[in-house]
C-alpha cells in the first residue's frame, strides 16, 4: 500500500515538474503508437470494408483468421519481426532493428487484426441496412466501400481507439525489437518493466499512472477533435 | 474531422529529434546496467569522444546472440567460457578484460539454512541444498546463471536433479530478486544489482568473499570481417577509452552507500 501511495505522489510530481526524461519517453510512446495506428488503420479499414461488401470463396476463412489473430501474443510478433529485421535476417540490410521504426512495424502487425475485426463487425451491420439501396443504385464496389467507411466513421473511430489501447500498453514485442535503449527506443511500457526489474515499484507505478493518464487524454482529445456525441447519430 | 486528427498526429511526429554525434550499439548484461555504473560512464564517454553508446540491456546469452547476428557493434559481458567460444568462432575480434565485481549469496535475514556460517561458496550452496530451502535461479542462460550452475557443480551437486525448492524463473536479475523477496528464498546475485535493488523486503546479504565468486567483465568488439556494417572504428575508440586511466578512476571510484563495487583490471 505504501508503494501505491508513493507511486501516486511520484506520478503527480513527475507530471507537475514536467520531468525531462518523462516527457521524452511519453512523446516517444505517443509517436510510435500513433504512427502504428495511422498505418494500421489505412490497412485495416479498407480491408474491413472489402470483407463486408465483397463475396468470395474464402471470405469466412479470412474473417475467422482475422478474429483469431486478435489474440496474437505480442511476444511472438516481436520475435518474428526481430528475426526478419536482424542483420542476419532477410531485411537486415535496412538496419531497422532497435529503432522506433521496428517498434512501429511490430505494433502495426499486432493491431491490424484487431482494428479490422472490430471495423468489419460494424460495417457488416451497416451493409445490411444499405445493401438494397446501394445495389439498386448500381454503384461500383469502390463506391460501396467508400460509402460504408464514411457513414460508419464513428464506429471506425471506436475500432481505432481499441487499436490505440492495445498498442500503447504493449510491452512484449517492442521490448524485443526496440531493445529499450535510453534516448532511442525507451517508451513508457518498457521503462515500467525496467523499473520493476530494479525493484523501484513506486517509480514504475508512477509511470503506469502517467500511461493511463496519457491514454485517457488521447481518447478525450480524439473525441473532442471529431466532435463525437454532439452531432446526432453519425 | 479526419484533417484535425491527422494534424494532431503530424504535430506529435514532428516532436522527434535527430542526433548528430557518432552512435554505436553495445549489448551489456543486466547486472552491469543495474549497478548504475553505466549512468556514470556514458556521459563521460559522450563528452570525451563525442560518441553516443546505445545500451541494449540483456542477459549474457542474448548479448552473445546479438553479437553473432551483427545487431550490435560490441558486447560487454561476464561469462569467460562463452566469451572465448564467441571469439574462437570468429564472431568477435578479441576479448579484453576490463574490470570485475563479485557475486553474493542473498537470502532471508533469519537464514534457516545457516549459509552465513559457510566456509566457502560451495559450502554455502551445500547448506541450501541440505536444508531444501527455496532457491531462486535465474534460469535464463545469463552470465549469473552460468556462474550459479558452475558453483553447484563445484559443490558436487546437479541442479537438474533438484526438487521443487529449486525455482528457475527464467528472468533478469531484478525479477529474480523480486521473486526471492516475495517468497523469502535464497538467490545468487551480483553485488551491484543487490545494492541498487529497491525491494529488499526481508532479504539480507548472507555470504560473500570467496574468490570463486569473482565476476570478470570483458569487452568484445564484433568482428567486421563477418559483419561489414559493424562500426569497428567506434568500437576501437571505445575500447581505448575503457582501458584508459580516466576510466580506471571512474570505475574504481564508483560507490554505492560507501561501498566500492568494481575493481578495474584492464591490462
Amino acid at each position: 500500500m505504501v508503494d501505491l501511495w508513493d507511486g501516486l505522489v511520484q506520478a503527480f510530481w513527475l507530471v507537475v515538474t514536467l520531468d525531462a526524461a518523462l516527457v521524452e519517453i511519453s512523446a516517444r510512446s505517443l509517436r510510435v503508437t500513433l504512427s502504428a495506428l495511422a498505418i494500421a488503420s489505412v490497412i485495416a479499414m479498407p480491408l474491413a470494408a472489402f470483407l463486408a461488401v465483397k463475396r468470395f470463396r474464402y471470405r469466412r476463412a479470412v474473417i475467422a483468421l482475422l478474429n483469431a489473430l486478435m489474440g496474437l501474443p505480442p511476444v511472438v510478433v516481436g520475435l518474428l519481426v526481430y528475426i526478419l529485421l536482424s542483420r542476419s535476417g532477410p531485411f537486415g540490410v535496412l538496419g531497422l532493428l532497435f529503432t522506433p521504426t521496428a517498434m512501429v512495424i511490430a505494433q502495426v502487425t499486432i493491431i491490424v487484426p484487431l482494428v479490422a475485426s472490430i471495423a468489419h463487425q460494424s460495417l457488416r451491420d451497416l451493409w445490411h441496412e444499405y445493401h438494397d439501396l446501394l445495389i439498386s443504385m448500381n454503384v461500383s464496389q469502390g463506391q460501396k466501400m467508400r460509402t460504408l467507411l464514411w457513414d460508419a466513421r464513428r464506429a471506425l473511430l471506436t475500432a481505432a481507439l481499441a487499436g490505440f489501447g492495445r498498442a500503447i500498453g504493449e510491452v512484449g514485442a517492442i521490448m524485443i525489437v526496440g531493445g529499450n535503449i535510453d534516448h532511442a527506443t525507451r517508451v513508457l511500457t518498457t521503462a515500467i518493466a525496467l523499473e520493476t526489474g530494479k525493484g523501484d515499484f513506486a517509480l514504475a507505478l508512477a509511470l503506469g499512472f502517467v500511461l493511463i493518464g496519457l491514454a485517457i487524454a488521447v481518447n478525450l482529445a480524439i473525441h473532442s477533435l471529431s466532435r463525437t456525441e454532439r452531432e446526432g447519430r453519425w | 474531422m479526419m484533417k484535425r486528427v491527422l494534424a494532431a498526429v503530424a504535430v506529435v511526429w514532428a516532436a522527434g529529434v535527430a542526433q548528430a554525434e557518432d552512435v554505436m550499439r553495445m549489448a551489456v548484461t543486466t547486472s552491469f546496467h543495474n549497478s548504475g555504473l553505466a549512468d556514470v560512464l556514458l556521459p563521460e564517454i559522450s563528452d570525451d569522444l563525442g560518441l553516443e553508446v546505445q545500451l541494449l540491456v540483456v542477459g549474457t546469452g542474448q548479448a552473445l546472440k546479438l553479437g553473432e547476428a551483427g545487431d550490435v557493434d560490441a558486447i560487454l559481458v561476464h561469462a569467460k567460457a562463452a566469451e572465448e567460444a564467441f571469439v574462437e568462432a570468429g564472431y568477435g575480434t578479441h576479448r579484453r578484460e576490463i574490470m570485475y565485481n563479485d557475486f553474493v549469496v542473498i537470502g532471508p535475514a533469519g537464514d534457516p539454512a545457516g549459509v552465513g556460517e559457510a566456509e566457502s561458496a560451495a559450502g554455502a550452496l551445500q547448506r541450501i541444498e541440505g536444508a531444501k530451502a527455496d532457491f531462486v535461479s535465474r534460469g535464463d542462460d545469463s552470465g549469473t546463471h552460468k556462474k550459479e550452475l558452475s558453483l553447484w557443480r563445484a559443490a558436487g551437486l546437479e541442479p537438474e536433479r533438484f526438487g521443487a525448492w529449486y525455482k528457475a524463473v527464467g528472468a533478469g536479475m531484478g525479477a529474480a530478486l523480486n521473486t526471492a523477496s516475495g517468497m523469502g528464498g535464497y538467490v545468487l546475485s551480483d553485488r551491484a544489482s543487490w545494492l541498487n535493488f529497491g525491494n529488499k523486503g526481508g532479504l539480507a546479504l548472507l555470504y560473500a568473499g570467496d574468490p570463486a565468486l569473482f565476476n570478470q567483465y570483458a569487452y568484445i568488439p564484433v568482428n567486421p570481417a563477418r559483419h561489414g556494417h559493424v562500426k569497428a572504428e567506434l568500437a576501437e575508440k571505445l575500447e581505448g577509452w575503457l582501458v584508459s586511466p580516466r576510466a580506471k578512476a571512474l570505475i574504481d571510484g564508483y560507490e554505492i552507500g560507501g561501498e566500492g563495487l568494481f575493481v578495474f583490471n584492464a591490462q
